[in-house]
């Protein structure tokens, strides 16, 4: 069945330990050197040893925004996963699987089914070896030419000797040779694009953002789905300058980070949601001695430990309200992993300029996939502006830290800069910094400074490009949706338009501050407006309604632990125009 | 711009004195209260180092004696309860020039801030850590704290206490601290002395000093303080012996010891075991954005 358009997305499912990881990393580098856009999403569970892992990797010829809606291709490393998957594959998928210990069920008509005689093609007792040989045979399937595996065999196991790259490009080649032998191929040839693309997961354009903007301290403990961000920059950190601390708890982290960034490095610091609770009293700290830092949240499915492995977008409300008292602090939700990229110089620039806090709202959906970027798209050297910061000395000239000014914005000096001697304190404290929480407590000076640092917000606003609505303006529907769904909802749109709907949607980044003359500029000239996100209690539309006082016509919400695909959108949008319900909850075909 | 300049005479920065290390306002303490006495060494020592108040950071939590820091002139952070450790490792990793001195009490170092304390003490950051121990809560109006007696009364254990306290001097050394001392501010001279080799010290610092609150804590006062006392100096005590440090520490009847338990031979701070610091000046005043070189192999790698 070869095709002109070459879009193909494969599942390789196995248990915690089989090395999946491996092909999939294999088959990535693969497609994107020739130009092709990749897309993967890794469904995995909290266990080292066992369970049922599942890899999607999506390939396309053209820009890709989600995992997608089905699976051409299925390798199965297991029995449980070809029992889990095989319903699902429709006519002219191929399965391929271990022939030798792996028996089919019920198979659905026109599926090519691939078992491979693993036993007389490796004449080997590794059972590592079972994936490389499905991965020659898919590279047939897929029209790969052998050189190119056998390029990137070498290059994968290049530390661990000519031996081992030998038996692997040995037990490939069998498995390719087989494959071309007795399956039919999904694609002749494999296309070439061109100009090579690079991979990275979410977690990883985080911190390479934040190095970009200048990071030089950067401390976490450990939490999946951030841990990403603390690898990156661990091995990063010496090459480029960066502190770079695992500390023993949370509420280390977060003060940590804020003792580096008053020092005046640019600092972050990441979590998840359990984490980022520990770290709330810290947010307000940094919010009250006016210090620029940066928290991540990399959210995954609560409430508590939750699930630890799996997506929601259900930390909305705890960071909106972390911390006690009103202080300034921007919330922002990348809604890619290039956005998460681009995010960060401009998010430093802006707390360095107001002196706040600063939360990003990422989740394990960008967190932890991998996808295809165009090394073009990607800019090492953003501008960086850090306001003004004082860092030259100064004869004594009755400074003051907290000075009532017209913007709000005090004149920012750092420790160990002569003449700009001053106290930083998390208790009230008058202009020269002297506390008046105690001794001193004076209505006046206390309402003059709550005055002053929310003056920092107040036309901040308009510095943040606003949400702009994409797609035709005339359109049936409105998708409204923030952070992460943003590649879903643009691909639901393109499935609803070959199904007679025409939708376009608005894609919201900024939560804090938030453009309310915009959204409601955009949400009351729609004709339908639905909101997709992915938890429970909508909390974007919560959030929404507070600032806006708007209402919405429908919801599309997902909390399975599982993220958006697709025709999940579609269907809630089909089943919201009949009116049949106000919120739509996707069924998740399959137990992952 | 450099923060490395000494006083040494010969630089034509004026000598300071103690009295130009005095805040912007005078402490709120209660009269006769033990702090006083603990500002006063550290006042005395950093003029005694040469040290200018720009140079160093003065770092605290919440509580009576962290409100140090607005009573010192130098660089302050007055930050959360339990959290001074933390937030000076960050700043000291930050500017490693920079003097960093965490001020605070019992409750906020070994009990909200016990974790950190542990784990500030493994990695050895060169930061000297004064504990304004009172045995009590005052700020609070007078409970337990994690160093008060086996059976003391107060406000939260109207019946006395029937948990153990802890010890900060053999916690210290068991978690890897390598300056250990416990000084009485009734004894300013002493404590100035136990000060100035804290912070000359190049690693992890702790003095842990007996302050007695006057107002909420009747049991363990300066009376009670003053006549058991005993300067392990005094005593030749070897401070590179850490198992007799220990016995020394646990000594709790007519003799409490102060001075030095343990100082360890040889101590190589954080910051030098760290290759990040070694070239280029602290990291604060370094040039923020990547070279060429670094983005291009950090793109290469991605292909």
């Amino acid at each position: 069945m070869a095709s002109n358009k070459y879009d193909l997305a494969m599942g390789i499912g196995g248990e915690a330990g089989q090395g999946i990881a491996t092909p999939g990393d294999i088959l990535a580098r693969i497609f994107v050197r020739r130009c092709l856009h990749l897309y993967t999403y890794n469904a995995y569970q909290s266990i080292i040893r066992g369970g049922h892992i599942f890899l999607t990797v999506r390939v396309s010829d053209q820009e890709i925004f989600s995992h997608g809606d089905k699976l051409d291709l299925l390798l199965c490393l297991n029995q449980d996963t070809m029992d889990r998957h095989l319903n699902l594959m429709g006519p002219g998928s191929r399965v391929i699987y271990n022939g030798d210990n792996i028996t089919p069920g019920d198979v659905n008509d026109g599926v090519h089914m691939c078992p491979l005689p693993v036993a007389d093609l490796s004449e080997s007792r590794n059972r590592l070896v079972q994936n490389t040989i499905a991965v020659g045979a898919i590279m047939s399937l897929m029209g790969v030419d052998f050189e190119v595996l056998e390029e990137s065999l070498s290059l994968r196991f290049q530390r661990q000797g000519q031996n081992v790259i030998d038996e692997n490009v040995r037990v490939a080649r069998a498995g390719f040779d087989y494959a071309s032998e007795n399956f039919v191929p999904y694609y002749d040839t494999l296309p070439d694009g061109g100009k090579p693309l690079a991979v990275w997961a979410g977690n990883d354009a985080i911190a390479m953002g934040g190095a970009a903007a200048g990071v030089k301290f950067y401390c976490a403990y450990p939490m999946s789905p951030s841990s990403g961000i603390l690898h990156w920059m661990a091995a990063n950190a010496r090459n480029l300058g960066i502190m770079v601390r695992q500390v023993e708890d949370e509420i280390g982290v977060a003060n940590m980070a804020i003792g580096a960034a008053h020092t005046g490095v640019r600092a972050m610091c990441g979590t998840s949601g359990g984490g980022f609770a520990l770290m709330t009293e810290a947010v307000g700290a940094a919010g009250m001695m006016e210090i620029p830092v940066v928290f991540i949240d990399v959210q995954r499915a609560g409430t508590s430990t939750g699930v630890p492995t799996k997506n929601d977008q259900g930390d909305l409300w705890q960071v909106l309200g972390a911390s006690q008292g009103d202080f300034e602090r921007f919330i922002v939700a990348p809604t890619s992993a290039l956005d998460c990229f681009n995010t960060m110089p401009e998010l430093f620039n802006l707390v360095d300029k107001v002196q706040c806090p600063a939360i990003v709202l990422s989740d394990l959906l960008i967190g932890e996939g991998r996808f295809s970027v165009d090394p073009d798209d990607i800019n090492m050297h953003p501008h960086i502006d850090r306001a003004g910061l004082i860092t030259e000395p100064a004869p004594s000239n009755g400074y003051m830290r907290y000075e009532n000014t017209e913007s709000g914005v005090s004149p920012r000096a750092l420790p160990g800069v002569p003449g700009y001697v001053h106290v930083v304190a998390t208790d009230e404290h008058d202009e020269n910094s002297v506390l008046i929480s105690d001794e001193f407590t004076n209505p006046l000076k206390r309402r003059m400074m709550v005055e002053k640092r929310a003056r920092k917000f107040q036309d901040i606003v308009k510095e943040i490009a606003p949400p702009e609505i994409e797609g035709p303006a005339d359109a049936d529907v409105t998708l409204l949706g923030w952070g992460s769904t943003e590649g879903v909802i643009r691909e639901a749109r393109q499935l609803l338009a070959e199904q007679g709907v025409t939708a376009n949607q608005l894609a919201i980044k900024w939560i804090v501050p938030f453009h309310v003359d915009e959204v409601t500029d955009i949400v009351t000239r729609s004709k339908k407006v639905f909101i997709v996100e992915n938890n429970h209690s909508g909390q974007f539309y919560r959030y929404m309604r507070s600032e806006t006082g708007l209402s919405v016509d429908g919801h599309i919400r997902k909390y399975d632990g599982e993220p958006f695909m697709p025709h999940h959108i579609a269907a809630g949008v089909k089943e919201l125009l009949a009116g049949s319900t106000e919120v739509f909850v996707p069924d998740q075909e399959v137990i992952v | 711009m450099t923060t490395t300049e000494r006083n040494t005479g010969d630089s034509g920065v004026v000598a300071l004195t103690a009295r130009d290390f005095k805040g912007a306002v005078d402490p709120d303490w209660c009269p006769g209260c033990g702090d006083f006495g603990v500002l006063n060494s550290l006042q005395r020592a950093v003029a005694g180092l040469g040290l200018q108040p720009h140079e160093i950071l003065a770092v605290s939590g919440i509580g009576c004696s962290s409100n140090l820091p607005g009573y010192f002139n130098s660089y302050g952070m007055h930050t959360l309860h339990g959290r001074a450790l933390a937030v000076a490792t960050g700043a000291k990793l930050a500017n490693h020039e920079l003097t960093v001195v965490v001020t605070g009490g019992d409750g906020d170092g070994y009990g909200i801030g016990g974790n950190h304390f542990t784990h500030t003490a493994r990695r050895n950051i060169d930061l000297t850590y004064i504990v304004m121990n009172n045995q009590i809560y005052g700020l609070t109006t007078g409970q337990i704290s994690p160093t008060s007696r086996d059976g003391m009364k107060t406000k939260s254990t109207p019946f006395g206490s029937v948990e153990m306290p802890v010890n900060p001097i053999t916690s210290a050394i068991m978690n890897g601290a390598t300056f250990v001392a416990r000084g009485y501010s009734g004894d300013v001279r002493h404590l100035t002395d136990l000060m100035t080799k804290a912070i000359e010290h190049k690693g992890f610092a702790l003095v842990d000093v007996f302050s007695p609150c006057v107002t909420f804590n009747l049991d363990n006062t300066h009376n009670f303080f003053k006549d058991r006392v005993v300067k392990l100096e005094d005593e030749e005590h070897n401070t590179g012996d850490w198992k007799l440090a220990c016995e020394k520490a646990m000594e709790w009847g007519e003799t409490i010891y102060t001075g030095i338990f343990f100082q360890a031979p040889e101590s190589v701070s954080l910051g030098r075991r760290e290759p990040v610091l070694d070239e280029g000046g602290p990291l604060a005043f370094r040039e923020l954005g990547l070279s060429e070189d670094q983005a291009n192999n950090i793109i290469r790698r991605m292909m």
